[in-house]
């Protein structure tokens, strides 16, 4: 009945917010998905957050995953990958749990994933004004530039935490999810592009956080450029890894 | 030199052996972190008792001050075991990771089974 707004296509589909710290927002954040995606099923890592973000997402209807110390994103959603692969869901979306994506774009996103095996819900393709300037704007720009080559598709936004996998990505990330710093949006795409896995945009409109700022000090920016460009090196340099094949155990 | 040192030389090299050695048998050190502590001891009981060895070494290699031979090795002894263990720690790092979601997706299964959490009408899949 509820479950007719959501297309067949999608209802195996997990969403997963990593969580760390989130109680004023992740509450507000589920119910809002519960109202406009019906019968998704949420999966809320708790990434050892030592206040009741556990508590206000089981009260809103979320399972939580409880991971027992803080891992990062990164940790937090290779969790969530493999609970998706051993509860047998399909597709993956990763959203943030402090509200700034918006989960009306969730079905755009899956959508997508019948011809792609990630769609990054990206925030400098038209929709929406993102506020980064400077610095930290350059910085989006060259990473996008790099990891556009790398994976042959014209990207404009590559550090979005906004990202729906399909069954191969899953497969994948389930294994090989970094848990290094950015390693949840710059190496697990190169890593994805390593395994051939073809990656797409959609624009999406991002939304002020409920709570916290992303830096714009120009200092700040230029030593999370130095640090990205690191990390993308890196990412760069290490070996390809394969699609792990269905049913592995 | 005089005898006292030759002796200080020869000591300390078989206090460093010794506590390595007693070490491994108590199993309180693992062999294979162990081995680069153990070349060292070896080379300064070497030392210890032929320190000509180590001024013809240094002639052999073109180095002024015989010493600096001594410094050179030791830091190279020091940066392998170090080397080592942040290698060692990036596993055990590694190993942990996976712990942790093992504990975390049991203790899903857990309160599922205790009814502490609902479980999903659309888990598409019986779980094992």
């Amino acid at each position: 009945m509820t479950e007719a707004h959501v297309p067949a296509s999608a209802q195996q589909t997990l969403l997963v917010l990593p969580a760390f710290n989130e109680q004023g927002s992740v509450g507000d954040v589920l119910r809002e998905i519960a109202e406009v995606l019906p019968g998704l099923r949420c999966l809320v890592v708790n990434d050892g957050s030592t206040d009741s973000t556990r508590q206000r997402a089981i009260e809103a209807g979320a399972t939580v995953l409880d991971l027992p110390f803080n891992l990062g994103v990164g940790g937090a959603m290779r969790a969530g990958f493999k609970y998706a692969v051993a509860n047998g869901y399909q597709n993956v979306v990763q959203i943030d749990a402090d509200g700034q994506h918006d989960p009306r774009n969730v079905l755009a996103l899956v959508a997508r994933l019948d011809a792609a095996d990630i769609v990054i819900g990206a925030r400098f393709a038209g929709a929406g004004e993102y506020g980064a300037r400077g610095p930290r704007l350059w910085a989006m720009v060259v990473l996008a530039k790099v990891i556009s080559r790398i994976s042959r598709v014209p990207l404009t936004d590559v550090t979005s935490g906004f990202k729906a996998n399909g069954p191969r990505a899953v497969r994948l990330f389930a294994e090989h999810f970094p848990a290094e710093y950015l390693g949840d949006t710059l190496e697990a795409l190169v890593i994805a592009a390593g395994a051939k896995l073809r990656i797409t945009q959609v624009p999406v409109a991002m939304r002020v956080r409920q709570a916290g700022n992303p830096s714009q000090h120009p200092f700040k920016a230029a030593v999370y450029l130095a640090r990205a460009c690191i990390a993308l090196v890196f990412a760069l340099m290490r070996p390809h890894v394969k699609v792990p094949p269905e049913e592995a155990q | 030199m005089s005898t006292a040192t030759y002796i200080l030389g020869i000591v300390s090299a078989l206090i460093a052996l010794f506590t390595v050695v007693e070490l491994l048998r108590r199993r309180r050190l693992r062999e294979r972190h162990a081995v680069w502590w153990f070349v060292a001891a070896l080379l300064a009981l070497l030392l210890g008792v032929f320190p000509r060895m180590l001024t013809t070494l240094a002639d052999l290699l073109g180095v002024e001050v015989p010493t600096n031979l001594v410094f050179f090795v030791s830091i190279v002894i020091l940066f392998l075991v170090s080397l080592q263990h942040s290698s060692e720690l990036t596993g055990l790092e590694d190993k942990t990771r996976v712990l942790a979601e093992e504990s975390a997706l049991q203790k899903v299964r857990l309160e599922r089974l205790e009814g502490l959490q609902n479980r999903p009408s659309s888990d598409f899949r019986p779980e094992p």
